[in-house]
């Protein structure tokens, strides 16, 4: 396996799923003549030509419905919001259309849509460049909701999400655009359900998502050599659905839970992981699980304030170690 | 246009009329739920456009006033019936309901409830088309409340920008919902509004169905030919509320009483009459034959159809078994 940067794996994928169906197309501002803001899409345009590498206007909505209606008759339309916080502006057709046609028509349509996106907090980029939406796009059925943690999950979830034919909302992150990581030379297909154990450990669960997972990762190391506590993270590549079994064959395997989102935690990833651990394995918990969540505020520009508002490393190691009262 | 085809389309819009007409009286019998958009007053619109175009092979998407256009696109009455009374024989199988009227199979690609909502949807499939090299195109009916949504200009733009092959019509019933456009909306005149995008366009009166097939055959023809999208206004007026739920209140009689002298139905029935080509008789016994076929094959059709089964209440949420959710190296 070669190490690849996230972006090369993401452009690869959409590299490959053009060479492979006439039918898939590219969509989003900035992705054509500019390549893309991250480098997603560089050099497509030169490759597949304006009909099917798009640059579009700056109408969310519009050229999202526009991509869902193209699906309806066969197109395989990769959108790219440029950044996550732009998708409210769509989430009328992600939500009412989208998520929805194949149920209200009685499973005569479907919108084989990917609509992938940056999100998370970068550095500094203030309250309306700085959402974390994930919990959002998780909350509605009918939508698959998928954020790789790696390269090689950036490649194969896209590449897995372009083929299925539910809508996929795929939720990148700012910063890891740029991160290294083993991808497999050969062509590879990611679950677009599951979970990974990127940590094996018997004494707590951490679960993490997209950069949580390394924030999750780094803990666990510390509290591996400060304190001998062994933590199992487990990835949660797949936000719906959430991997039921996953959850609860790790927690049953260590008995305690703590969940690390990025985002605020009202009615996020944390709380729905802990309601899964209620109702799949309450007993097997030996103490009550726990979240470590950003703090319910609008992210903020100042520096200090920003770091503030988030979790971080430090936060998971505190958590774990209160747990176990060391 | 040929008598013979006149005499058709006035069974068509008669049809329409009663059938619409018979659904108000399933609600108000509670036979049909939730929310219930009728059609009557505007059905040359519907029929003046669709048969201009050409059945099974042009693309038709609209919004929740949606029964009669999916019935001009080829749907079995009996089944839209079904689909209101909540029957799995129901074209959207009993889970769209009135303003979610599916039928694939006829390229009728469904009513939407979110104002605005089809206008990107539209743009989209003329995009499909294109990519497909067909000649066949995207048409799009909605109202004239419709194009205070940021869809429309969204769609307009991008529509003229990537030359696709998108007809928007807009039924103009001077009403969204209950307050009408003059009180709503700048520009009154609705295809003043695309001259922004450069997009041809034309006001009709889409009381006379003669006119609107003659403006419609010129768009559709402009559309088909490779030019882009274009936009046809349609005059118009609604007899019932926006909905069921809608007392109506906010129109005056007399202008209400204007337009029902104005009713597209009479209005072709009355020239056919004056031409000598039909008989108010033979008016009559269309009528008469078609109250019979309401009521004893659809209305039976919809109350002897099942329910769905609530054991499937799960199903088509997401794909049955796609093999690409398990992923895997090809």
């Amino acid at each position: 396996m070669a190490k690849k940067m996230f972006w090369e794996a993401v452009r690869r994928a959409h590299d490959e799923e053009l060479a492979n169906d006439p039918m898939v197309i590219v969509m989003g501002e900035d992705i054509a003549v500019a390549g893309g803001t991250y480098k997603a899409t560089q050099g497509l345009y030169e490759k597949y030509g304006e009909q099917r590498v798009i640059d579009t206007p700056i109408s969310e909505n519009g050229f999202t419905g526009l991509g869902i209606g193209a699906s309806f008759l066969g197109v395989r339309p990769i959108i790219e919001i440029m950044s996550v916080n732009f998708a409210w502006l769509a989430m009328d057709q992600i939500f009412n259309t989208a998520a929805k046609v194949r149920y209200m028509s009685g499973g005569q349509l479907q919108a084989p849509v990917v609509v992938r996106s940056p999100g998370g907090t970068a550095h500094q980029l203030g309250s309306q460049h700085s959402a974390r939406m994930e919990k959002v796009f998780m909350g509605i059925a009918g939508l698959r909701v998928v954020t790789p943690s790696n390269p090689r999950q950036a490649y194969g979830l896209l590449k897995s999400a372009v083929r299925c034919n539910d809508p996929v909302f795929i939720n990148e992150h700012e910063l890891m655009y740029n991160m290294k990581g083993e991808v497999p030379e050969g062509e590879y297909f990611h679950p677009l359900e599951g979970s990974e154990v990127a940590r094996q450990g018997r004494d707590v669960t951490l679960f993490g998502y997209n950069i949580s997972v390394h924030w999750c990762l780094q803990a666990a190391e510390q509290l591996s050599k400060d304190h001998g506590i062994e933590a199992e993270v487990i990835d949660l590549y797949a936000l719906s659905p959430l991997d039921r079994e996953g959850i609860r064959n790790s927690v049953s395997k260590t008995h305690r839970a703590v969940i690390v989102e990025e985002a605020e935690p009202a009615v996020g990833v944390g709380a729905e992981v802990m309601a899964i651990i209620n109702e799949e394995c309450f007993f097997e918990l030996d103490t009550a699980p726990l979240r470590v969540s950003a703090l319910n505020v609008p992210i903020p520009y100042n520096h200090g304030l920003e770091k503030a508002a988030l979790p971080n490393v430090g936060d998971v190691i505190a958590a774990v170690r209160g747990m176990f009262g060391v | 246009m040929k008598v013979a085809d006149k005499i058709r389309l006035l069974r068509e819009m008669l049809f329409a009329r009663r059938f619409e007409e018979r659904c108000y009286e399933a609600y108000v019998e509670r036979k049909i739920g939730g929310f219930l958009h009728l059609y009557p007053g505007q059905e040359a619109c519907c029929f003046g456009v669709l048969e201009a175009a050409r059945v099974g092979h042009d693309y038709v998407i609209t919004s929740y006033r949606d029964h009669v256009h999916a019935i001009k696109w080829g749907s079995d009455p009996k089944r839209i019936m079904a689909e209101l009374y909540a029957r799995e024989t129901g074209v959207s199988r009993g889970r769209g309901g009135s303003m979610h009227i599916f039928d694939v199979e006829n390229k009728f690609m469904g009513g939407y409830a979110l104002v605005g909502g089809p206008f990107p949807l539209a743009a989209g499939i003329g995009k499909a088309l294109q990519m497909k090299q067909s000649d066949a195109i995207s048409i799009c009916f909605l109202g004239d409340a419709a194009n205070n949504q940021g869809t429309f200009h969204e769609s307009l733009n991008m529509a003229k920008l990537w030359n696709l092959p998108v007809l928007y019509v807009c039924e103009n019933n001077l009403y969204g919902i209950g307050t009408r456009i003059d009180r709503s909306t700048a520009v009154v005149d609705q295809y003043k509004r695309v001259s922004g995008y450069n997009i041809p366009s034309a006001q009709v009166d889409g009381q006379d169905i003669e006119l609107v097939y003659k403006a419609a055959t010129t768009a559709i023809k402009h559309v088909r030919d490779g030019n882009g999208p274009y936009f046809l206004e349609l005059m118009t007026y609604r007899y019932r509320g926006h909905s069921m739920s809608d007392s109506n209140a906010y129109r005056a009689k007399a202008e209400e009483r204007m337009w029902s002298k104005r009713d597209p139905l009479i209005m072709l029935r009355n020239r056919l009459i004056e031409d000598g080509k039909l008989s108010l008789q033979d008016f009559k016994d269309m009528d008469t034959e078609i109250l019979d076929e309401i009521e004893n094959e659809i209305i039976a059709f919809a109350e002897e159809s099942p329910e769905p089964d609530v054991a499937e209440v799960e199903r088509y949420v997401l794909a049955d078994n796609d093999p690409w959710v398990k992923g895997g190296v090809s």
